[in-house]
């Protein structure tokens, strides 16, 4: 049996006043890749800043890697890319060497300088995202979709078990697209690093993705990629509130 | 100046702590740009001012020497500091507004001890604008210190700063201690003002910081050059500002920040020139 990489238990939260997320319970397996959807509001990016910690749930258990998230220590195990991502400070005087070895900077921690291993570490992971020739160029003159690979290196880069992305493809072009799901694909199969990949993109995800999660305050829908795409119209419109159509991209 | 530089003790003191503010203030100040709390100085400088108002303020009540100038200042800035983190935490989504109600605060409070220490005097007037024969022999040592200890936790903490500025939420997903890390950096800056305020004035202490850091910012591709260009353009300010300020009994404040006013003109034109070149080629 594979190792419980998420695990959330009735889990509320609501900012002031507001109900967004009503008891979720949600498991996610290591090796999985999950693509959590739903419509604008519907609570994604406060589900998965209540994975992070960035949120506390008013009720209910969240469970990193079988801990407690409160006793929760190993953050660097975990990678993320926000949905703000790419709207950073473009003029940040900063390399895209800089930039991914951020993301090591907890785990050398206090006190411990960049040896030459974490250094080596940096460069595979720009490898890794097929950036490698512009290592040493500012950040600011790539274009979106070679920032959003930068930011993936970053989260790459501490080694994670899990990759959280909060709409990491917004505004990067088709061809993009689809060469950075091929990357989380690969990453998943060959580094088994299990996925949580927000997005509105339902048809892409439907064919990357082994399972979807949908919610909408609560947890409509949660199983495998085949399933949701084969649910009716009607059911979808259901949890959308409005009409939707997943539109599926073969054309390639 | 140079040869006077070896005659007259003050004159050592005030280049040599001109060199050292030259190093810290644009270090800080590069981290405060990038994280656009550029105004943060300014609110520290005026709540320093405060401080050496009642610094004034002492000496005149006790015949001894209860707290300098310099040192109150130091303690009113790192007060103020403080005062502003616990105000970002109080307006969490209005988080710069800290920033106004300390400068504003700064400023009253001057006006007030100021008039209470008698009003305008030469000592004042140095602190405003600076002053090349300000720097006593304990005043120079303690801007040492102050150096050791900026330098000191910048290099411990530079991958920690480096990461928060970029990306605060990404650093606290990370596990590094955003608010402990954050207060350090505020407490330097404090420490770093209340060092320059001798050198350039408490009105010109945030160009020291900002300026050398704007004209590097147009140049820079990483972080590291930002910082090495910043202060290269610091120290050019200082020296070149302090030596003339010196001939043509101008305080220094004037001259180091108009020189630094200069390099920021010529790095806007050098860059405008280099674009318009790579069109030409472009296009012939
Ligand atoms: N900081 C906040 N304070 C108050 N309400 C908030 C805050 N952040 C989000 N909300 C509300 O919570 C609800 C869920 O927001 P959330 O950002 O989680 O949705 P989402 O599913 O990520 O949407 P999107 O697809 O647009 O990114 C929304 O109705 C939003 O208005
Ligand atoms: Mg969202």
């Amino acid at each position: 049996m594979s190792k419980t990489i998420i695990k959330l238990e009735n889990v509320y939260y609501s900012y002031e006043k507001k109900l967004v997320l009503e008891n979720i319970n949600l498991t996610i397996k290591e090796g999985m890749f999950v693509g959590l959807v739903g419509p604008n509001g519907g609570g994604k990016t406060t589900l998965i800043k209540i994975i992070l910690g960035l949120l506390k749930p008013q009720r209910g258990n969240v469970y990193l890697l079988d801990k407690p998230i409160d006793s929760f220590k190993d953050w660097n195990r975990i990678g993320y890319v926000s949905q703000k991502a790419n709207t950073f400070n473009k003029g940040f005087p900063a390399t895209v060497f800089e930039v991914v070895s951020m993301g090591l900077t907890a785990k050398v921690g206090y006190f411990r300088f960049f040896n030459k291993r974490h250094k080596e570490r940096v460069l595979e992971a720009i490898r890794q995202v097929d950036l490698e020739s512009y290592a040493y160029e500012n950040i600011g003159n790539l274009s979106g979709g070679q920032q959003q690979r930068v930011f993936i290196a970053r989260a790459l880069v501490s080694d994670p078990q899990l990759l959280i992305l909060d709409e990491p493809t917004v505004g990067i072009d088709y061809q993009n697209v689809k060469r950075f799901y091929d990357l989380l694909y690969k990453l998943n199969k060959e580094k088994n690093i299990t996925m949580l990949l927000v997005t509105h993109d339902t048809g892409a995800v439907t064919k990357y993705a082994t399972e979807i999660a949908c919610i909408n305050q609560k947890l409509h829908f949660h199983g495998e990629a085949c399933v949701y795409q084969s649910l009716s119209q009607e059911k979808l419109s259901k949890i959308y509130g409005h009409p939707v159509q997943i539109v599926v991209h073969d054309h390639d | 100046m140079l040869a006077d530089l070896l005659q007259f003790e003050f004159l050592r003191h005030t280049f040599f702590t001109g060199l050292l503010v030259g190093i810290i203030a644009p270090l800080l100040g590069a981290f405060l740009v990038v994280r656009r709390l550029s105004l943060l100085a300014d609110a520290l400088s005026h709540v320093t001012l405060a401080g050496i108002a009642f610094g004034l303020f002492m000496e005149k009540r006790f015949s001894y020497p209860v707290i300098t100038p310099f040192y109150s200042g130091m303690l009113f800035s790192v007060i103020g500091a403080l005062l502003i983190e616990k105000l970002r935490s109080i307006y969490k989504a209005y988080q710069e507004i800290g920033i106004p109600i300390i400068l504003s605060s700064g400023v009253g409070l001057s006006v007030i001890l100021i008039s209470l220490a008698n009003g305008f005097n030469t000592d004042l007037f140095n602190y405003l604008f600076g002053s090349v024969s300000a720097v006593s022999r304990s005043d120079f040592y303690s801007i040492i210190a102050i150096t050791v200890i900026v330098l000191t936790l910048i290099v411990l903490f530079y991958k920690e700063l480096l990461t928060l500025s970029f990306d605060e939420e990404h650093a606290i997903v990370t596990g590094i201690h955003a608010k402990r890390i954050h207060f350090i950096f505020i407490f330097l800056t404090a420490l770093v003002i209340a060092a320059s305020i001798r050198i350039v004035g408490v009105l010109l202490v945030s160009a020291l910081m900002t300026l050398p850091v704007a004209s590097a910012m147009r140049l820079a591709s990483s972080f590291k050059q930002l910082i090495a260009y910043s202060v290269l353009f610091a120290e050019t300010s200082v020296i070149t500002g302090l030596i003339s300020g010196y001939y043509l009994d101008i305080p220094p404040g004037g001259t180091i920040v108009m020189v630094a006013v200069f390099i920021l003109l010529i790095t806007i034109g050098y860059k405008r020139l280099l674009a318009r070149r790579i069109k030409g080629v472009e296009q012939s």
